[in-house]
């Protein structure tokens, strides 16, 4: 008879066949029943290439299914699994438990972040001002209706504004963010870097628009130059050089 | 006001502060430290007018740009319409305020009232 396989056996697990191991230790809270975070740690077998989601989904399969993590296409793409990582925040599937080079790995919810469970966080006010600032081109004629022809870009302009477009919405620029910590209305790194991208995109035509919406008393102002959002970009974004690029056009050094 | 205005000023009052109190710092090292403090050498200060106009020029600079300085910093403390509100007349008020009592001190010099 055909054995079903039990739940450690299922297909698409990593096969731990290592004798390495390091402690996990997750932080655990629940804002409904909880009044501080306390912390449960793992023993968690690893590979050179086993990474830090695999190895919360590994105590989630085995241990303890209950564990909230936000996490979808384990490819630093879909920006689900920020998290704070030996005290970095980071994307849990783009972070090699042995490039920490630590015997114990600890897992925390995002900074500057609400938090659901555990480590799952509330996205609403990075939605919210990414949403604000129009990340969209913005004009009045379209290339979809018939008579117009696609908006063409020459290899300089793309240069301008590439590196930008290659944000994930992942949040780890907004939790490492200084001010993002103590102004609850400031706009954020990551809102600001996409306001950047869309800005310097030569088919855009909403520049005035967008440099009025994030010139408010919680707008780009509120910067100060900390450089830590570009320090924990996983996608090489650099905000911190956009909000200046920015402040460029504000202060009359680029038109 | 635009916060870009506002800010602009900020950068340009401590841009033009770094050279008029270089100014300031030279002028003082023309005597020495001591002497320059010595009551007749401060009231000879302050009626040599191009100097009592620079100080009274820093003084408005860093009144202006430690205020406004200080908004920013409570601005990012606490959020809220009132304190928000607050915050910005409280300190156009209390700039406005040294400002005044900084010149009053040149003034009555100036006019004799020492
Ligand atoms: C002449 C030398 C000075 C220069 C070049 C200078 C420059 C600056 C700059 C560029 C900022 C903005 C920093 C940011 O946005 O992060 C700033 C902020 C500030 N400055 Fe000055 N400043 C000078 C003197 C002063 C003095 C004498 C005071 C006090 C009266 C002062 C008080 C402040 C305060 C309270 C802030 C707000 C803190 C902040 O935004 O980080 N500054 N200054
Ligand atoms: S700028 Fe970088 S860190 Fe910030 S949300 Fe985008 S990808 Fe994440
Ligand atoms: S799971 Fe998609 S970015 Fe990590």
């Amino acid at each position: 008879m055909a054995q079903t396989p039990t739940l450690a056996e299922e297909s698409g697990s990593t096969p731990f066949s290592s004798s390495q191991s390091i402690t996990l230790r997750i932080a655990r809270y629940n804002p409904q029943h909880d009044s501080v975070k306390s912390f449960m740690e793992f023993q968690i077998p690893y590979e050179k290439w086993t990474t830090v989601l695999e190895a919360i989904l590994e105590v989630k399969k085995h241990f303890d299914h209950s564990v909230a993590v936000r996490y979808s296409c384990r490819q630093a793409t879909c920006g689900s699994c920020g998290m704070i990582i030996n005290g970095k925040p980071r994307l849990a599937c783009f972070t090699k438990i042995s490039e920490l080079n630590s015997n114990v790995i600890t897992v925390e919810p995002m900074n500057n972040f609400p938090i659901i469970r555990d480590l799952a966080v509330k996205f609403d006010r990075l939605f919210d001002t990414h949403h604000k600032i129009k990340p969209y081109l913005i004009r009045n004629d379209t290339e979809i209706t018939t008579n117009t022809k696609e908006f063409l870009q020459s290899p300089e302009e793309l240069e301008q504004y590439i590196q930008f477009s290659n944000c994930i919405k992942c949040g780890l620029c907004n939790s490492a963010c200084p001010t993002m910590a103590t102004d609850s209305s400031f706009v954020g790194p990551q809102a600001l870097a996409q306001a950047y991208r869309y800005v310097a995109d030569s088919r855009d035509k909403g520049k005035d628009n967008r440099l009025k919406i994030i010139d408010d008393s919680h707008g780009i102002w509120r910067c100060h130059f900390a450089g830590s959002c570009s320090q924990v970009c996983p996608k090489g974004v650099d905000p911190a050089m956009g909000i200046q690029l920015l402040r460029g056009y504000m202060l009359g050094f680029r038109s | 006001m635009r916060e870009s205005i506002i800010m602009k000023i900020h950068y340009g009052t401590a841009l033009a502060a770094i050279a008029l109190v270089a100014v300031h710092i030279l002028m003082r090292l023309t005597q020495g430290f001591a002497e320059s403090l010595e009551y007749d050498s401060v009231i000879a200060n302050y009626k040599f007018l191009p100097y009592a106009g620079m100080l009274e020029i820093i003084l408005i600079l860093l009144s202006i740009h430690g205020f406004n300085g200080l908004r920013v910093i409570l601005l990012e403390l606490k959020q809220g319409q009132r304190y928000e509100k607050a915050v910005s007349y409280g300190c156009v008020a209390a700039m406005i305020t040294l400002i005044a009592y900084g010149s009053r001190t040149i003034i009555m010099v100036n006019t004799g009232m020492t």
